[in-house]
């Protein structure tokens, strides 16, 4: 794996760190410190490990899941981008995948789902039902799982493609990089 | 079809018409489907005699739904659709009951597949079935006010569990404005 290139950004010349300590470090070390030291921001670093690493919780309840599995499986293979492996506990994952039609019986579920999960977690609503109730205005359906839970992407179509899927991943991924993080 | 003067019914309806005698307030075979009209107080009486008529032998009962004909009195109809795994055969019962006391006997103690299906049909149309065993709801939750496929639930009546919330950059937004209705809606 690459490094992202905001991890050397400020690779560079030296510079005062501000650190006597450090300061002294990096004179002793005969002018080559950063070649051997990156250093980078707590954010970009922590940001750049969680992105590689999403544990997912597939909340599946509709037609959705069938497109959700198809996308997860190894022809289009979301290993790729670190999301591989769905955890089937709210306590081992930090992005919920809510695909398909939530009802107001199960609204509480999910939350519940959602309020287990530890964070740093991250929502991916699928599918036009979890995004705004798709096609269902009536009695029984949640218009968007965002009324319920915040929700980081969303991805659009009756069902997704599988393609789509994957570039919610990435997008999610390109949030996750840019967000500030709390060193939990 | 059936309306010829020279039509006859199948075998099964006419074994159904005679040992139902005048039990059976009305019948016709439109498409092929054996339908017998019958009276609510009958019920039980009917479909005892059906299941265990030795050339009838209903064992199964496939379906059991109900329509709302509003507007019209009696204004429910239950529909039962019977199935005999020994002939092959099939029969659709059919009755109303009057929307001031939407209530019929059960036939759960006949038929287990009953008890799930007269759940729904209480659930969903708010018709209560005398001498079921947990006549309770079953698909929608405990809280729910009133019985949605009746025809004067409004459509998009939501009777959601809590309020709808919103977080981050989004809550500028009216949650009550979402659909352009008030909280009910949603």
């Amino acid at each position: 794996m690459a490094l992202d290139p905001r991890l050397l950004r400020l690779r560079g010349g030296p510079a005062p760190t501000g650190d006597p300590a450090l300061d002294a470090a990096i004179g002793e070390s005969g002018g080559d410190f950063h070649d051997k030291v990156y250093t980078t921001r707590l954010d970009a670093v922590l940001g750049w490990s969680r992105k590689f690493s999403l544990f997912q919780y597939p909340f599946v309840t509709a037609c959705c899941g069938m497109e959700y599995m198809a996308a997860s499986a190894n022809h289009y293979d979301t290993d790729r981008f670190g999301a591989a492996l769905p955890r089937f506990s709210p306590r081992q994952s930090d992005m919920l995948m809510v695909v398909g039609t939530i009802t107001h019986k199960q609204a509480p579920v999910l939350k519940r789902v959602y309020d287990q999960m530890c964070e740093p977690k991250w929502v991916v609503a699928v599918g036009a039902c979890a995004v705004s109730g798709g096609f269902y205005q009536n009695y029984t359906s949640v218009p968007g799982c965002d009324k319920i839970i915040p929700v980081d992407v969303y991805v659009p179509g009756c069902p997704p493609r599988p393609e789509t899927i994957l570039d919610a991943i990435v997008k999610l991924q390109e949030k996750i990089q840019n967000q500030k993080h709390e060193f939990i | 079809m059936s309306e010829q003067a020279e039509h006859h019914p199948s075998a099964t309806l006419s074994r159904v018409l005679a040992v139902l005698g005048d039990k059976a307030v009305g019948f016709h075979d439109r498409l092929g489907d054996d339908t017998v009209a019958i009276r609510p107080e009958h019920l039980v009486e009917v479909a005892r005699t059906l299941k265990d008529d030795p050339h009838l032998l209903f064992d199964f009962l496939m379906d059991q739904t109900a329509v709302d004909w509003i507007e019209e009195e009696p204004r429910f109809e239950l529909v039962y659709h019977l199935f005999s795994s020994k002939y092959f055969h099939r029969l659709r019962l059919k009755f109303r009951v009057p929307e001031s006391d939407p209530s019929c006997d059960s036939l759960t103690p006949l038929w287990g597949s009953a008890d799930w299906m007269e759940r729904e049909i209480w659930d969903l149309y708010g018709i209560r079935f005398r001498g079921h065993p947990h006549l309770q709801r079953i698909l929608l939750y405990d809280e729910f006010e009133g019985h949605p496929l009746r025809k004067d639930y409004p459509k998009d009546a939501a009777q959601p569990l809590f309020e709808p919330r919103y977080w981050g950059s989004r809550e500028h937004e009216d949650p009550r404005k979402a659909r352009g209705g008030d909280l009910k809606t949603l």
